[in-house]
């Protein structure tokens, strides 16, 4: 089973201090790793460590495949429309869905020439999906996706996910409310608690 | 290699978003009028005394200019969220920054050359000078750009950046300053301007060497 | 044997604690240096040089300002040379000295740039010149200044410091650049002024208080660089036990 990205003994500090304990992570295709624990435990350093917005302390990390990364923020242009914000996104590349198709699976259809600025902050969480669709990345790494959404929206999230497992992809999301509808035989656990990691493989 | 794709993408992106806010894009242009208009108004109208000082102030004005612009260079894009997109899965983001100073540069650096003409014949500066204050503009307002990044990303998450960024910024033109400004007096006297454009075009290059390099650091520093 | 002591002490030195106990040892010493030298060279300077010929007695300030000078430039070497350490090896040591050097540094730019004017007055008649070497110093001033500016813009020290390190080294490449752009520009400009060193003919009876001066400048940034790091250390690691036991020990 090919591994799509591999960390070995992640550290990060903050204020000098160590976030978590030495990580592994190993991410297979067609698995999921949800990344569970409290507010403010190092979920989101640690998808931001493996996406390589930071840069560890010590370890290492090795991407085997393109990597996407949906965070709190919707990283799309407040003033461009909805289809310039995807057009750019598809054009970083390599390309993935058209633009319509892609607003349509995250139920955005007919809301492509609108200014993303005029979107509500659930309809900014679906752009950030969005992005994902557009560009063909085998690796995506979801902070918080079912934020703001709706039960419809959680929903078209866990389908999508289904979807890019089904194709071979991988995921790492981190999630402290609803857990991610997948078969558990493709999900894996990681949970971080204040300084403690424990690990089950399943 | 999706490197130039990205690259090219984000500078399509940023003049698109340039050109949505001509308002502010076009800023720089009015403020480089007012130094032009406020300055004479300030010291007189000796065509002598406006000549002499011509090419600082063009100058100034293109560094005001440049200064501008320089808070909404990374800010912006720190607090939507694109920014840490530049990082996500690429070793090297040298590309990316080239991209967004040359954006800078078409929108603070570019207007100023452009109407430079227009400054010089309001501040008396004499004909033979006006072609070596474009080639000064030319070649010192990329460096502009340049070290205004370097600055605006060691400032980017700071509290009072714009402050700090003046501050920081100073020190590093002073030779682009010198050098430029030195080369149309020398021109205006009808001397030869030459050693001073060479030396311009080796702080230049300098600039173009190191400090990608730099802004880069400082970026991925100030994501944490 | 003696190499593989020395290296186990240097690298023990990196640690807090030990270095902590070495900064709080040794720095008495160097201000004793200091306060003897200077004495020393004082003394020399104003009592037994005989009195410049052309300025008769206010040249005899040079005996600060351009040790001051000369200590300033030398500073930011030495912290360009930690900050290239902390950025490629992340010692915490190297970030927490480089910092402390910027204050020392940006001091001894004002002392001189204040002796500097101190000295220019009789001869000038201003208080200001565009004398190449003052500009240079004050350029250099507001260079100290954007690095203490940096750092102090940060609650994450480390981060901080790791980001003034990038412009401290951006600073070192300019530095020369800056020097040689302000030299060239004031003989451009003011091609006959009165060159306030007047390095072309010393007398030798000039040198022995100049030589103690620079030394007193040497010792005064070794002394005030440990104290510096030393009271950045504790603050830094103030809820760690070895701040708590360093202070009991204190308190005895």
């Amino acid at each position: 089973m090919s591994r799509l990205l591999e960390a070995h003994q992640l550290e990060f500090h903050r204020y000098g201090n160590p976030v978590f304990r030495p990580l592994d992570v190993a991410l297979q295709a067609g698995r999921a790793i949800v990344l569970t624990g409290p507010n403010g435990v190092g979920k989101t350093t640690l998808l931001r460590l493996l996406a390589g917005i930071l840069a560890p302390v010590s370890g290492t990390l090795q991407h085997n495949a393109r990597v996407a990364f949906v965070g709190h923020l919707p990283a799309v242009k407040g003033d461009l429309t909805c289809r310039e914000n995807l057009d750019y996104e598809r054009r970083v590349g390599p390309p993935g869905l058209e633009l319509a198709e892609a607003l349509a699976q995250v139920g955005l259809a007919g809301l492509g020439s609108r200014p993303s600025r005029a979107l509500s902050a659930g309809q900014k969480r679906r752009l950030g999906l969005a992005r994902l669709l557009v560009r063909k990345t085998p690796v995506w790494l979801l902070d918080e996706p079912y934020a703001s959404l709706d039960d419809a929206g959680c929903a078209g999230v866990d389908q999508l996910i289904n979807r890019h497992l089904a194709d071979g992809g991988g995921v790492v999301l981190a999630t402290h409310q609803r857990h991610p509808r997948v078969d558990a035989s493709q999900l894996d656990n990681i949970v971080l608690q204040a300084g403690i990691v424990e690990d089950e493989q399943q | 290699m999706i490197g130039t794709g990205s690259a090219s993408a984000l500078f399509r992106r940023d003049m698109k978003l340039a050109f949505r806010r001509l308002g502010e894009s076009l800023l720089p242009l009015f403020f480089l009028f007012t130094v032009i208009v406020l300055i004479p108004l300030g010291v007189g109208p000796g065509p002598n005394l406006l000549a002499r000082m011509a090419p600082g102030m063009i100058w100034v004005a293109a560094l005001l200019a440049s200064l501008l612009a320089l808070e909404h260079l990374f800010r912006p894009d720190l607090e939507d969220g694109t920014l840490e997109q530049w990082f996500v899965g690429e070793r090297s983001v040298y590309r990316r920054v080239l991209a967004r100073l040359f954006s800078h540069w078409l929108i603070t650096g570019l207007p100023v050359i452009l109407f430079s003409p227009l400054a010089a014949e309001m501040l008396h500066l004499p004909r033979h000078a006006l072609g070596t204050l474009i080639i000064s503009l030319l070649i010192g307002t990329p460096a502009l750009s340049l070290l205004g990044g370097l600055a605006a990303s060691l400032t980017l998450s700071t509290r009072g950046a714009s402050v700090l960024l003046s501050i920081l910024i100073f020190p590093l033109i002073v030779p682009l300053v010198i050098f430029a400004t030195g080369a149309v007096s020398m021109a205006a006297d009808s001397l030869d301007p030459n050693a001073h454009l060479g030396l311009l075009a080796a702080f230049t290059i300098l600039s173009l060497t190191l400090a990608p390099i730099g802004i880069a650091a400082a970026l991925r520093m100030n994501l944490e | 044997m003696i190499w593989k002591t020395l290296k186990i002490w240097f690298h023990k030195l990196g640690s807090a604690p030990s270095f902590y106990r070495f900064a709080k040892v040794v720095a008495p010493w160097l201000w004793l240096g200091f306060a003897i030298t200077t004495v020393y060279g004082l003394y020399l300077a104003l009592y037994v040089v005989p009195p410049d010929y052309q300025q008769g007695d206010s040249a005899r300030i040079l005996y600060i300002h351009v040790p001051a000078a000369w200590q300033a430039m030398f500073i930011y070497g030495v912290m360009a040379i930690l900050a290239a350490i902390a950025l490629i090896w992340r010692i915490r040591l190297t970030e927490i000295m480089a910092m402390s050097c910027a204050p020392i540094g940006a001091a001894l730019t004002l002392v001189c740039l204040i002796t500097g004017s101190l000295w220019g007055k009789p001869m000038w008649g201003t208080w200001w010149e565009w004398d190449a070497r003052l500009t240079s110093m004050l350029v250099l001033l507001f260079i100290y200044i954007g690095i203490m500016g940096l750092y102090a813009a940060f609650d994450d020290r480390r981060k901080g410091a790791r980001i003034a390190s990038v412009l401290i080294l951006a600073g070192a490449v300019n530095i020369p650049i800056i020097h040689f752009s302000v030299e060239w520009w004031n003989t451009l400009h003011q091609p006959a002024t009165i060159k306030l060193t007047g390095e072309s003919s010393m007398d030798p009876s000039m040198l022995p208080p100049l030589i103690w001066m620079v030394i007193s400048t040497k010792l005064f940034f070794g002394a005030a660089l440990l104290d510096r790091a030393r009271n950045e250390l504790l603050d830094q690691d103030r809820s760690k036990n070895w701040v708590a036991k360093q202070l009991l020990q204190a308190g005895r």
